[in-house]
This record gives C-alpha cells, structure tokens and sequence, in this order.
C-alpha cells in the first residue's frame, strides 16, 4: 500500500511542479503544494489516470500563530474510488492571502470554504457564495483562530422589557480554568524522540517565581524551631 | 411583460394581470417537523416550484471542533456522541481509530468485535429512525409508530451495555470501556431472529405503496458524476450506483473477517436511497449475528494502564494501579504528535475525523467531517426545479442529523 502511494507521490511531484514536496504521515500521503497553484494540482489529482480522485471529501484549516511564513494550512482531503487511496494536499494562507478556490473542479468545495471562511477567515477567490455558515448572523470574528477565547466574546439571553433576545459581553461567572500539564516529569515517556531532549515544560524554569514565596511559606514551617525546641 | 400567454394548442388568451404567478421568496423552518431539527431553508419560489434553496444551517452550532481542542483525549469521547445522536457509537469509533492510530495500539480482538456489533446496532437504529421519519414526511405515520417500538429495543442493548440510552461514551481509544453483561448476546441474537419480521411489516407498507412511489420515485435522482462531484458518502453514493463502503474497501476493526454484502440502487432518486437503506439494515443483521457468534473471549481493551484504567478491583490493593487511576483521570494521557485523517462508515456515509496532536495530552486540532454536511450542501442543486412538497422528500431521503451538521 504504502510502496505504491510512495510510486505515486514522485510521479505526481514529477508531473505538477507546483507540488513541493511530499511526506507520510502513519501510512497517510500528504503533498505540500503551492497555494496560488491549488486549482492546478486538485485538477491533475482528479483527471490524471494514476490519480482519480473524483471525490473531495473534505477542507479543512490548522491554525499556527506562531509560524512565521504562513499562519494557517489549509487541508484538501481527496478519495480516489477507483484506486482506492487517499491523498490530502496542504497549502499555506495568511490572514490577507487569495485562495483560489476549487469549486469549479468539486461543487462539494463550495460548502467546506464557507466553513474554512467563517472558522478561520481564510478568503477564496473564487467562490461564489462565501458568506458565514455556522455562526451567528452578524457574527464577528474566527472562532476556531487560536486566539479566539473558549467561551467567545458576546453571551445571548432573552430581555423581558425589550422582548427580545440581546447580546451582552460575555460574564463569567468563575474563572476559565485551562490546566496546563506540561511539566518535565512528563517528558520522560518521550525519551525516544531525539528532540525530545529540551522536555515540555523546561521553559518555565527560567520564569520569575509567581507571587512572594515569603509570603506562601508555613507559618510554622518544618525548619522553624519553636515546636521543635519546646519538646 | 406582456400578460398573453400560449396555450398548448397555440392559441393566445389574455390571462390577465392578477393571476400572474410572482417568484417570492419563501422560508421554510427553523421549527418544522419536516426539517428534522434545526434546518432554516430560504426557499426562491416560482408558484410551486422551487427555484433556489438557500438551507441556513448552524442554529446547532456548539463549537464542538473548539472544545475538543480544550479537552483531554478521554474527554473528547462524549462530544461524538452529540454530534450524529441518532447512531452515536458510530462517530466515537471514528475518534477511537484516530487516536489509536496515533498512539500506534490496536485493541484487542474481543473489543474490536463489540465494536462491530455496536456499530451494525447503531446502522439499524439510524435507518429504523430515517426510514420512519422520512415515510411520515411524505404521509406515512404507521412506520413511526411501529418503527420507533422497535428502536426502542435497540436503545435498551445500549443502555444495558454502557448505562445511557444515547450518550453512550462506550467506545474509547484501546478498546471499550467495559465487557458485556451476561445474557446481554443471547438477547441481541434473539432480536436479530425477530427484527426480520418487523422489516417485512416495514416493507410492506411502504415499498408498493403507491402513494410512497409517487412521492419519491424520480424525486432528487442524482446520476453518478454528480454524486461524486458534490462528495455524497454512503446510501447516497450507493443510491446512486456506486458500489463503495468503506467496511469492505478500507476495512478497519476485523470488518474484513465477515460476510457482507453492498446494496445499491441505480435511479438514485429518493426511492433508491430508501431501497438501499432497507437492504443495508438486512445486511447489518447478517454482520451482527456473526459477530456475536464468533465473538473471541480475551480483555476488552488494551493491557496498558498509561492508556486504558486499571480493573477497579486492582485499584483496592495496588499503589500502582491507583495512581494510574488518578493521572488518567485528571491529566489524561499524552499522544505523540503526528496527524491522521481516519475514516469510517457511519450510518450516513464518511464520517471522518481529521486529528493533530501536538504531543500534549489535548488535540491541537479535531476536525470532523460529517457525511451529512456535503449531502446538505447538495440539496440546492437537487431540489431545483422541484415542487416544494418534493423538496420535503428529498430533505427526508437526505437523512441529516443537525448535531454532526452543525457540530
């Protein structure tokens, strides 16, 4: 399975040019292409005779705020019926880039921008029809961004004077809690990876200690020698 | 424009301004019994024709792919039921292999059977539900009436197998959360023996029923290319004659050591997809017999306790098995990074789940595709040029669930 789809993935990267590159992931083929040359490489993907993807099941994005190139990849995912394999092809988009998009090759596009749109405000250049789809008329915001908070910014409820429904910033009620567990302890089930020698976690050694610690110590502490003294 | 019209036979009559039909437009739901849940469709008339249809979906929207990403891998699991509540251990399976393949585990034989058995449980359950709501939507309230009796049976296996009727949270990464209880095959194998009977009834009220037939037959037929076109998955796909499952050809969980076969259909039109629905249920039958016939004895989930939780009895005597406990409960376990898009054939189609981890113990993103959602994208182009009480059947033969739709 894997030699044969390792066969395809040269022949494509020989054929299309705007395919950069290629790697496996647990068996799975990904190619990494050019974004302005999207619509290229999903037409070869479908009317090449070794490819035959004739189904694009689905778009999606990935969110990386701290890449430096490209804050967002984007996701094609591509079923061939005929030689039953999979392809997903990733591309790069920013905030302001144009994504072509690719619903004159898969009417079944359409939708999945709508979605990468509204959840990460990735633009197609392209399709018809890119208006909001999950969220709230008059939503603002990309709630699936990294830096869109959890609990969001705006909270509905039903106004008994005005009769109607309102937005209201949102109120919390108790803190948002976000536990992190990343700690050096943990790294130590990681040792077989090689980059794993910095351990998750290894970064917060170096940060200033939170609060006094005067002021967090026992009053009776274990070294304080008034009990130990008295007996 | 002129108000003179031709008839048929060519000759010109003054119809007059006030009997001039107006295109307008036309909204259909939120709260309509035959929107199956929360579908807002913003219909373009022409009289009675359908023009566009405009389906304003996310009144469902619970941010499910953004909670996930706050959320341990164990805690995940529930949110699948949620998404597609009509079959929900279909979906937690799709999240199940993901992660599994991640990890690099494979549960054990035994578990991967449950999970067969379930998961042809779920199909019958999801098409009884389809196949009865969409036979009302056209008409029919008898198949209701006696379909949801018979679901309802479905429902208790599940509740006896994991304690809720619909959230179950009973199929997680390593395995199953429990065994069986006693008795609980010997039940469902005599419900496979008497199911057959109740779709006999089923198909006798429906399949020659003329009024059925007029309603669905050559309504929303989708040909082949435009099925692949617009990414259908599933009894759509198959309605439309295209002979893929992916339990045959992608198969995941042992769903190769069983028999079974794919029904299709060849119009692809409503009626097609009720066929191919009615055949499937038939074939799930034939699938969980064997299961539980050939069901392997052995542990439920995998003997790793960074993974799956120690035996309770264990946690009494054992330090060990204790802390184990508690780190899997609060913090979780950590997935190595890496990505994967893993499949499954849920009841509606694809359902698929598209996962990157980035070593934490939290997804650092948990996309899901839900089959229903390219389906609905469809409805436009299938339902134009059609009668607005076709669009209602089409909806019907669609089967959408707005908890995986709306997510």
């Amino acid at each position: 399975m894997t030699d044969a789809l390792e066969d395809l993935a040269e022949y494509i990267e020989e054929k299309v040019e705007a395919v950069e590159s290629h790697s496996f992931e647990h068996g799975e083929l990904i190619l990494n292409a050019k974004t302005e040359h999207i619509k290229r490489v999903l037409n070869f993907l479908r009317d090449d005779k070794e490819c035959q993807c004739q189904l694009l099941m689905d778009i999606t994005g990935v969110d990386y705020p701290d890449r430096i190139d490209a804050r967002f990849e984007l996701v094609y995912q591509l079923l061939s019926l005929r030689h039953n394999h999979r392809i997903r092809v990733k591309v790069k988009a920013d905030e302001d880039t144009l994504v072509p998009s690719v619903v004159a090759i898969f009417s079944s596009a359409a939708w999945f921008e709508r979605e990468t749109w509204d959840m990460y405000g990735v633009m197609f250049d392209g399709n018809p029809d890119l208006r909001r789809i999950l969220t709230d008329y008059g939503f603002e915001g990309h709630p699936q961004r990294k830096d869109f908070p959890l609990t969001g910014y705006v909270e509905l409820r039903y106004d008994e004077e005005l009769k109607r429904v309102v937005y209201e910033p949102v109120k919390l009620t108790q803190d948002f809690r976000s536990f992190d567990y990343l700690s050096p302890w943990e790294g130590m089930t990681d040792v077989q990876r090689a980059e794993a020698m910095v351990l998750p976690g290894d970064e917060k050694a170096d940060l200033p200690p939170v609060g006094e610690v005067s002021r967090h110590a026992p009053a009776h502490g274990w070294k304080s020698s008034k009990r130990g003294a008295s007996k | 424009m002129s108000a003179i019209e031709k008839t048929k036979a060519g000759e010109a009559i003054d119809i007059g301004q006030e009997t001039q039909i107006k295109p307008f437009t036309m909204n259909f739901g939120p709260q309509h019994p035959a929107a199956h849940g929360v579908l807002r469709l913003v219909l373009e008339m022409e009289g009675e024709v359908v023009e566009r249809a405009d389906p304003h979906i996310g009144l469902l929207h619970r941010g499910t792919e953004k909670l996930i990403e706050y959320k341990t891998y164990t805690q995940a699991v529930p949110y699948f039921d949620r998404l597609d509540y009509v079959a929900p251990m279909n979906q937690e399976h799709a999240f199940a292999l993901a992660t599994e393949k991640l990890l690099g585990i494979t549960p054990p034989k035994r578990a991967q059977y449950i999970r067969v058995l379930f998961c042809e449980l779920g199909r019958i359950l999801n098409h009884i539900l389809n196949i009865t709501t969409f036979a009302l939507d056209v008409g029919a309230i008898t198949p209701a009436l006696w379909g949801f009796e018979e679901r309802e049976k479905g429902m208790e296996f599940y509740e006896r197998v994991c304690g809720a009727r619909l959230h179950a949270n009973y199929f997680r990464p390593g395995g199953v959360a429990s065994d069986m209880p006693a008795g609980l095959m010997d039940d469902m194998l005599e419900w496979c023996d008497e199911l057959p009977k109740f779709l006999a009834d089923l198909e006798g009220l429906l399949t020659n029923n003329r009024i059925f037939k007029q309603r669905t037959v050559d309504i929303g037929a989708v040909s082949k290319e435009d099925a692949l076109n617009w990414g259908f998955s599933g009894p759509m796909l198959r309605g439309s004659g295209v002979a893929w499952d992916l339990r045959k050809s992608q198969p995941y969980d042992s769903y190769e050591e069983f028999d079974f076969d794919i029904p299709t259909g060849t119009t692809g039109d409503c009626y097609a997809r009720y066929l191919v629905r009615m055949a499937e249920m038939y074939e799930s039958i034939k699938i969980m017999r064997q299961a539980i016939e050939k069901m392997p004895d052995g542990p439920v989930k995998v003997n790793d306790y960074k993974i799956s939780p120690p035996p309770r009895a264990e946690m009494k005597s054992s330090m060990e098995a204790m802390i184990h406990h508690f780190k899997l409960y609060t913090e979780g376990y950590h997935v190595p990074a890496g990505e994967t898009y893993t499949v499954v054939e849920a009841p509606k189609g694809e359902f698929g789940v598209y996962l990157v981890a980035d070593g934490t113990n939290k997804p650092y993103r948990c996309h899901i595709r839900a089959p229903g959602f390219a389906h609905l994208a469809a409805f436009d182009f299938m339902s134009k040029g059609h009668q607005l009480a076709d669009a209602v059947s089409i909806i019907g033969s669609l089967d959408i669930v707005f908890g995986e739709i709306d997510r």
